[in-house]
């Protein structure tokens, strides 16, 4: 059923999607360096999509540069991590009443002109809730992250796999296009430190359908991941607690009128 | 050490571990807080199983009575997680008051909207509305407004 689409070079159809309201969130921490340039990127070769800039609390000139660029900024008042910048553009995204989302870095490894790749594969199977670009499914494949960060993430794809029942070969990946299902559903619950292994895990458990495409990645430009070597031990350790603990839920999504992700009324 | 101390260690121990699993399985409390008591959990378990890994580690910190060493482990993991806890609530209590901060100039720059607004149009019921129902009038400004300058 997975479709290898060429790399676009022609313009983009702005009537997509049936004509939906079409927004890009741009999560930036500290992104001075690259954040402009995927802000011109994404006007020039995605016109149909609003743009959004979540400054995550960024100590220099994230948010300036973004808003000279030509995005429309929001403004955390402090850090608050990429699980909850990427939430605020879901909320954003609901409040607004957009029929779709997509997620690029502001790291500048997300090539916009992919955006139809993602496009193409949600309109010609609508019923898929979230499509995902993968790195790992592109005929010209190369990415050059250090091996301890490739083997976290080769063993996530192995155990997603396995939990999801299909294969997905970047669980790591936050190029991904979703529409209002899981808008709502992400906007509502979305996991906290490293998301996008455990948001794969949620979409599981709500019954939402999503796919992977092939896309072209770059190295990031400039800047610093908000991954280092260091953490790395970290979020393989955090991401599998999750993986396992959320396998072990009762009740492992939040359904409108259940307790809050975080119920602050309770106590042990 | 004596077998039943052995035994009433290790249920403690286990018992730890099994509810904070249990807490991050009901989500009240993250994985981010979790790792720590988990490790702790895990080592304390190791230690009241194995008779010669808990030997080992009194014999390194020169304590006489192997039980001992538990205790002392146990205790630096307190210790370490009180420091973990103080540096959360440190960061937690500097982001309230952020919070605190881009609330009052909100409602400020609300205030000055509604002034405005009453100024132009003298019967204009929004700003009232606006005005009178924080909540909702500073939801829908948060994404309306353009960016604080610095």
């Amino acid at each position: 059923m997975r479709v290898l689409q060429p790399h676009p070079d022609s313009p983009v159809d702005p009537a997509t999607l049936g004509g939906g309201r079409r927004l890009a969130i741009i999560p930036a921490y500290n992104e001075a360096v690259t954040v402009a340039g995927v802000v011109e990127s994404l006007r020039r070769h995605a016109p149909g999509w609003d743009t959004v800039v979540i400054d995550d609390g960024s100590t220099d000139d994230t948010a300036r540069l973004a808003a000279e660029a030509g995005a429309r900024v929001l403004h955390a008042p402090f850090n608050l991590g990429i699980g909850g910048a990427v939430q605020l553009g879901f909320v954003y995204a609901m409040e607004n009443a957009y029929d779709f989302m997509v997620q690029v870095d502001a790291d500048g490894q997300h090539d916009p002109r992919e955006i139809p790749s993602l496009v193409r594969e949600m309109e010609q199977y609508p019923q898929l809730d979230v499509v995902c670009g993968s790195r790992f499914l592109s005929d010209d494949y190369q990415y050059p992250a250090p091996v301890s960060r490739r083997t976290g993430i080769h063993l996530f794809a192995f155990l997603m796999s396995k939990i999801v029942g299909q294969r997905v070969s970047d669980p790591t990946s936050g190029f991904r296009l979703y529409n209002r299902r899981s808008i709502a559903l992400f906007a509502r619950d979305y996991p906290h430190d490293y998301p996008e292994v455990e948001a794969v895990l949620l979409l599981h458990h709500h019954r939402l359908r999503m796919r992977e495409v092939p896309v072209r990645m770059f190295p990031r430009e400039g800047g610093a991941s908000s991954i280092n070597s260091g953490k790395s031990a970290y979020y393989m350790v955090k991401v599998l607690l999750a993986i396992f603990v959320g396998l072990a839920r009762r009740r492992p999504a939040v359904e409108p009128g259940d307790a809050a992700p975080v119920a602050a009324t309770q106590s042990i | 050490m004596t077998g039943y101390f052995q035994l009433v260690s290790t249920i403690a121990s286990f018992t730890l571990l099994l509810v904070v699993l249990e807490l991050v399985r009901q989500r009240r409390l993250f994985e981010r807080y979790a790792i720590l008591w988990l490790f702790s959990a895990l080592v304390l378990i190791a230690l009241a199983l194995r008779g010669d890994l808990l030997q080992l580690v009194s014999n390194a910190l020169g304590i006489a009575s192997p039980p001992n060493a538990l205790f002392a482990t146990a205790l630096g993991f307190v210790l370490v997680l009180l420091l973990h806890f103080s540096v959360a609530v440190s960061r937690l209590s500097d982001q309230s008051k952020v919070l605190a901060q881009r609330l009052a100039l909100l409602e400020e720059r609300l205030r000055q909207q509604a002034a405005r607004g009453s100024d132009s149009e003298p019967a204009a019921a929004p700003t009232v509305t606006a005005a009178a129902q924080p909540v909702g009038a500073e939801r829908e400004t948060v994404s309306a407004l353009p960016r604080r300058r610095p």
